[in-house]
């Protein structure tokens, strides 16, 4: 397997005495699509501020297409796409002036530049107002913009921060595919750092888990979740009609149950903890002692809930 | 796919940045309004030196009549005070309004994490910002300047002495060099400070404390420290002078006004206090050009190093700063 595109070693940010960043290794390769998770605060800024060379590190390194971050961020910003949380544009300039800005300041002519910024325009969906000052550009136009603009210097790795911070539901949906498209088709390696776990989860490769300077975990999302609750095995929860009291007289039968290793009873609702899948026996069961069934959920763990465990794990 | 970024191109990412720089401040009102307030001064300080220009030049007193050029710069019938008089006042205004808010605003806008994040040089920001702004007023400085001579030239056809010409031209540069340093001070503050109008008004009142309340604060030292001059022998007197000038040339408008003084009036010999012994012999005649340049390089290399020192400092800040909106 050839070196990945983003390596980072041993990565710490301190101000004062406050640590942002702990020993941070991370490792993303050509192509992947990688999300940085955690909640604010949590350093995840400052990362990709160290990655671009923006911001020194107080330890560790790391590279970028085989290049030092901090020595060295000419060749790393050539490569690499920004697009901050806070976007801002020249106000008074229009997008196109403002792309073609970016275009000269990565090196292209003119002609070429005009030529590729109204390209990108194309492929971000504002064609149209092209010719609009940024000024009265809306959020989730900005937004789009901003990935036009980091598409015109066609970089290996695009860093997107907060991406969908301020967008709409469907504007989000849109932009994510988008952004899933264009890795895909052009082998683009994407880090997206987000606090919102689904739309992370929606296109993500891989995972990181970061809380308070520190990576908690990394991998993909079904990994990740039989890590955490793989000792736990399935849940099953099963609503019925009928009130179930608690103590309840069937439960003794039931613990007798192979694999069965806890159930909890609340109101109409049961959820049963097992080392195997018991569903199908459990509504059997049910259904021979009358009673009527209203759903049957198997939980399947999903970003949602391994953040908030390790989030816990954190704070306990 | 890598290829694509090394391309040649036609401009190199200063260039550029220096081109909409410059785009920008001709386009904004600020320019447009400090421009109008230059222009107009100039124009008024030359209507009253023009109908005050016979008397001026008639009078042979004055060792200096024979210029009529650095004349129509200098000469007032004392309504308005002459052009350099104004400039040393507005030329601080126009280099604080054009860089109090030179990287502040960017950061506050987002828009300078977004600049850094392309393949610029940090230095590169810096330098565009201060040059572009420079050579604006570069231009509108000489653009006064030639079409004074001009003018002159034209309502007068009296024909002009080299000298006249370098003297002038020494003018603009001087004057180029105070708002340079007012432009790097301003630079300063847009660092230092987050708010755009904190640094403004950290700059005006800079500006102010060094033209109003500098020399004020200077003489209440002095008379509370100094003693009493009737009890000094004239010797003494000189020395105490002396160095009172030297604190009051710290500001940099003191500078400003003894070097373009020297430099518009080739027959000013001393900036400082002279004693008869000095005078005596002296026929009052101008002196040359290079020996007026000579009487002032302190006052030039002074305001070169104000400059350059406030250029390097903002430099020291903002290399190594952390970069967020």
């Amino acid at each position: 397997m050839e070196d990945p595109i983003i390596q980072i070693k041993d990565l710490s940010k301190s101000y004062g005495s406050f640590r942002a960043v702990e020993g941070l290794n991370l490792n993303i390769h050509k192509g992947e699509i990688f999300g940085l998770l955690g909640p604010n605060g949590a350093g995840k800024t400052t990362t990709i501020l160290m990655m671009l060379g923006l911001t020194e590190p107080s330890g560790g390194t790391v590279h970028v297409g085989g290049y030092l971050s901090a020595a060295n961020p000419i060749p790393v910003k050539k490569i690499v796409g920004y697009m901050p949380d806070s976007l801002g544009f020249y106000d008074q300039m229009t997008a196109m002036e403002n792309l073609m800005y970016i275009a000269g300041l990565n090196g292209l002519a003119d002609a070429e530049g005009r030529k590729r910024a109204l390209e990108m325009l194309d492929t971000v969906g504002l064609a149209a107002e092209k010719d609009k000052k940024t000024g009265v550009y809306s959020r989730g136009m900005k937004q789009r913009l901003g990935l036009a603009e980091v598409l015109i210097k066609k970089p290996e790795v695009i860093i997107l921060d907060e991406p969908t911070l301020g967008i709409d539901p469907s504007g989000v949906k849109d932009f994510l595919s988008l952004i899933r498209s264009l890795s895909r088709e052009h082998g683009i390696t994407v880090l997206l750092s987000s606090h919102h776990l689904h739309h992370v989860q929606q296109i993500c490769d891989r995972v990181g888990i970061f809380v308070k300077g520190k990576l908690l975990a990394e991998g993909n999302i079904e990994s990740l979740s039989k890590e955490l609750f793989g000792h736990e095995g399935y849940v099953t929860s099963v609503q019925v009609r009928q009130h179930i009291p608690n103590p309840w007289p069937l439960q003794n039968e039931l613990m007798h149950w192979d694999g069965l290793r806890k159930m909890s009873i609340r109101g109409k609702e049961v959820e049963f903890t097992s080392s195997q899948d018991l569903t199908a026996e459990l509504v059997r069961f049910f259904v021979k002692e009358n009673y009527d069934v209203l759903s049957v959920h198997q939980k399947d763990y999903g970003l949602d809930e391994i953040y908030h465990k390790y989030f816990e794990g954190e704070q306990g | 796919m890598k290829n694509l970024n090394s391309k040649p191109s036609a401009a190199s990412p200063f260039s550029i940045m220096m081109r909409k720089e410059m785009a920008d401040h001709i386009r904004s009102w600020r320019f447009i309004v400090l421009i109008t307030l230059i222009v107009l001064t100039f124009v008024a300080s030359m209507y009253v030196s023009l109908s005050n220009i016979k008397s001026a030049t008639d009078n042979t007193r004055d060792p200096d009549h024979i210029f009529l050029y650095l004349k129509l710069l200098t000469t007032t019938d004392n309504s308005i005070p002459p052009f350099h008089v104004f400039l040393s006042f507005l030329a601080p205004l126009l280099g604080i309004s054009l860089g109090f808010d030179a990287i502040n605003a960017e950061q506050n806008s987002g828009t300078l994490t977004r600049l850094l994040a392309q393949p610029v040089y940090r230095d590169n920001v810096l330098l565009a910002k201060f040059g572009s702004a420079l050579v604006l007023v570069s231009v509108l400085f000489l653009a006064l300047a030639l079409s004074m001579i001009g003018g002159g030239l034209l309502l007068t056809g009296v024909r002009m002495e080299p000298q006249e010409l370098l003297r002038i031209l020494g003018f603009v540069a001087l004057s180029i060099f105070y708002v340079a340093f007012w432009l790097s001070l301003a630079i300063v503050l847009s660092i230092i400070f987050r708010a755009a109008a904190t640094s403004a008004l950290s700059g005006i009142g800079l500006w102010l404390f060094f033209t109003v309340f500098y020399q004020i604060v200077v003489n209440l030292v002095i008379r509370s420290v100094l003693p009493d001059p009737a009890a000094l022998s004239p010797d003494q007197i000189l020395t105490y002078n002396e160095i009172i000038m030297d604190f009051l040339r710290i500001a940099p408008n003191q500078l400003y006004m003894d070097a373009t003084t020297t430099m518009l009036m080739p027959s000013v010999r001393s900036i400082g206090p002279m004693t008869m012994e000095q005078m005596s012999g002296a026929i009052p005649s101008p002196l040359p050009f290079t020996e007026s340049v000579m009487v002032v390089w302190p006052q030039i290399s002074g305001m070169i190093g104000a400059t350059v020192g406030c250029f390097a400092l903002s430099y020291f800040l903002f290399m190594r700063r952390e970069i967020r909106s």
